[in-house]
């Protein structure tokens, strides 16, 4: 198991109760404002003591308080990539990136600095002063000096929170990357659905200090209920696809997935890449017939494998086209009129503009 | 106006000696208390606070009087020292440079207290998780951090010793090439007919040794700063 959780904390009038286990490449701490998530990294780091319980990261118990176990944060080897950087001001980029390097016992530094270096694309930074970069600069360095102190866990406690939506798109590639050597696994906050749906391949979802759902990321964000307070109209699938053709004509791109094709606005990846895409509950119409004579271009034929009713007007039919799990969020209504239950066909239909690109990651296959 | 005399000369090196070991003796003690009294949370911080800032607010003359029976040769710690260690400082230049450095500590404990209050502590705790001991933190982050700060600190001392008067003269008298600092020579001088002259002098010399000290931390702290915070 990378992480095991199991730890209570109380600060002031908030209270912690979580439990869970991960083991996946890139686990995302999912909750709004105030659900705790920043606290369970901080626990895990060493920066909190929690009142109780116990945090083992790669089977090493870093907090045991039954029997009196605190490892000092010096001593955990977790990296740590803080929302605002935290930079060295008094030291350049290069001796930002060693500084973790210096306290790494010999032994144990694997990490090759032109291989962060390059692979975060910072090689022409080193000899910059922190203040002079720009907000995505910052965070590409934070990340290469938590990597290059050998860390055996990684927390980014919402690393791009303070970045704009270009500058997002220019790191989702680089933890992307990260995520898929498989060198170090990631622990990473996040009040963004969209975020999650691109990068995570676990989920683990909380609200109000508690766990409310933990699992591989296609299989919880397909809940919807579980997005309720912050996240509801961003839930939905995900699916892998596969890049078949750019058609140039219309300035659309075909991806190829089990479920059927999706024609979605134009990407840059070129074809054959592999991309998860996240079909949005939300966007997602059904229909018992084929449709005819409509603007959608993309139907994905399949069967309904089981209804979840909330509360409310809307529930999730869970579909299961050509192997491919997908969720349409759909009016209780409809699903009386239409007597939809599991096991009856369906066609499920998605607006080609639909497609959030933020939430379209590129994956190394397997990271689903 | 003719060069200073060798007596002049004497007091001004004296002067700059005693300055000098004052604040580089209360350095140390300085940039603990200011952490203790910044970061510390223990039973007396409150007490430790006014007793650092007492010469700041107690006529010279009193903390003088203080020393002399503290450090006198028969005062308890006076006679101890001198006991032990054979360390003397009544009616010597060590007990000038004593009344000094006390005289200048709060001013010292409080310019580097404040660039502790302004120091990130989350750099610190980054620096923690990646792997730092504390006693490292200190050394790589919290100490450059703080830099412009101790500087300011030790030219405040340094000043403060320059133109200690009141406890000095109290404590070790004004012996000429022994506790004869620039102060008390010029105090001298005004005791004396004729002695404008020599007034004078030290007077100017005191001017361009403050204006020079001033200049050069002006000029460290701005070098320190560009490297801090460029």
């Amino acid at each position: 198991m990378i992480l095991d959780v199991d730890i209570r904390h109380r600060q002031g009038g908030f209270a912690l109760d979580a439990c869970f286990q991960s083991d996946g490449r890139l686990t995302a701490l999912f909750g709004p404002s105030g659900s705790g998530k920043t606290t369970i990294v901080n626990a895990v780091s060493g920066l909190v003591r929690p009142d109780h319980g116990r945090i083992a990261v790669q089977g090493r118990v870093l907090v045991d308080t039954k029997n009196d176990i605190v490892v000092p944060k010096h001593k955990r080897r977790i990296g740590y990539v803080f929302q605002e950087g935290r930079l060295f001001p008094h030291l350049d980029v290069r001796y930002n990136l060693l500084f973790g390097r210096w306290f790494t016992p010999r032994g144990e530094r694997k990490a090759s600095f032109d291989h962060v270096v390059d692979l975060l694309g910072i090689a022409h930074l080193l000899d910059r002063r922190p203040s002079t970069l720009s907000g995505g600069e910052k965070q590409r360095v934070a990340i290469g000096r938590a990597l290059l102190a050998d860390p055996h866990l990684l927390l980014m406690d919402e690393p791009l929170a303070s970045l704009d939506e270009a500058r997002k798109a220019e790191i989702y590639p680089y933890i992307e990357r990260l995520r898929d050597e498989g060198g170090v696994p990631i622990v990473l906050v996040s009040h963004s659905v969209a975020e999650i749906a691109r990068l995570a391949t676990s989920v683990v979802v909380l609200s109000e200090g508690q766990v409310i759902a933990s699992g591989p990321a296609a299989e919880v964000l397909r809940h919807t209920g579980f997005f309720a307070q912050s996240g509801l109209t961003e839930a939905g699938a995900l699916i892998e696809a596969r890049v078949s053709r750019h058609d140039e004509a219309y300035d659309l791109t075909v991806l190829q997935a089990r479920a059927g094709t999706l024609s979605v606005p134009s990407l840059l990846h070129p074809v054959g890449t592999s991309l998860r895409v996240c079909l949005r509950a939300r966007d997602i119409i059904l229909s018992l017939k084929a449709p005819e004579g409509m603007s959608a271009l993309n139907v994905l034929p399949g069967l309904i494998s089981s209804i979840d009713i909330g509360e409310g007007a809307s529930v999730d039919v869970q579909l299961d086209c050509g192997g491919d799990p997908v969720v349409a969020r759909v009016t209780r209504k409809s699903v009386e009129e239409l007597g939809l239950r599991p096991g009856v066909a369906v066609h499920a239909i998605i607006k080609s503009i639909a497609f959030d690109p933020e939430a379209l990651g590129v994956t190394g296959g397997e990271n689903m | 106006m003719e060069g200073l005399s060798p007596e002049e000369w004497t007091a001004v090196r004296l002067s700059l000696k005693v300055a000098f070991v004052a604040m580089t003796a209360s350095l140390v003690p300085g940039v603990a208390i200011a952490f203790l009294l910044e970061r510390g949370r223990f039973w007396g911080r409150q007490a430790l606070d006014v007793l650092v800032h007492l010469p700041l607010v107690l006529p010279p003359v009193v903390v003088g009087w203080f020393l002399l029976i503290g450090f006198g040769r028969r005062g308890p710690i006076g006679a101890f020292l001198d006991e032990h260690f054979g360390i003397v400082f009544s009616f010597r230049w060590t007990g000038a440079a004593l009344a000094c450095a006390i005289m200048g500590f709060p001013l010292l404990v409080r310019a580097i207290r404040l660039s502790i209050a302004a120091v990130d502590r989350r750099l610190e705790d980054a620096a923690g998780t990646l792997g730092a001991h504390p006693v490292w933190v200190f050394g790589v982050v919290t100490l450059p951090l703080i830099l412009p700060g101790i500087i300011a600190g030790m030219v405040l001392s340094f000043a403060k010793a320059m133109g200690e008067f009141g406890a000095t003269i109290t404590f070790v008298s004004s012996i000429p090439g022994e506790t004869q600092t620039i102060p008390s020579a010029i105090y001298a001088y005004t005791q004396v007919p004729g002695g404008e002259g020599g007034a004078m002098r030290l007077t100017l010399v005191s001017i361009v040794i403050s204006i020079g000290a001033l200049w050069l931390s002006e000029w460290l702290a701005r070098r320190v700063r560009r490297k801090v915070h460029a």
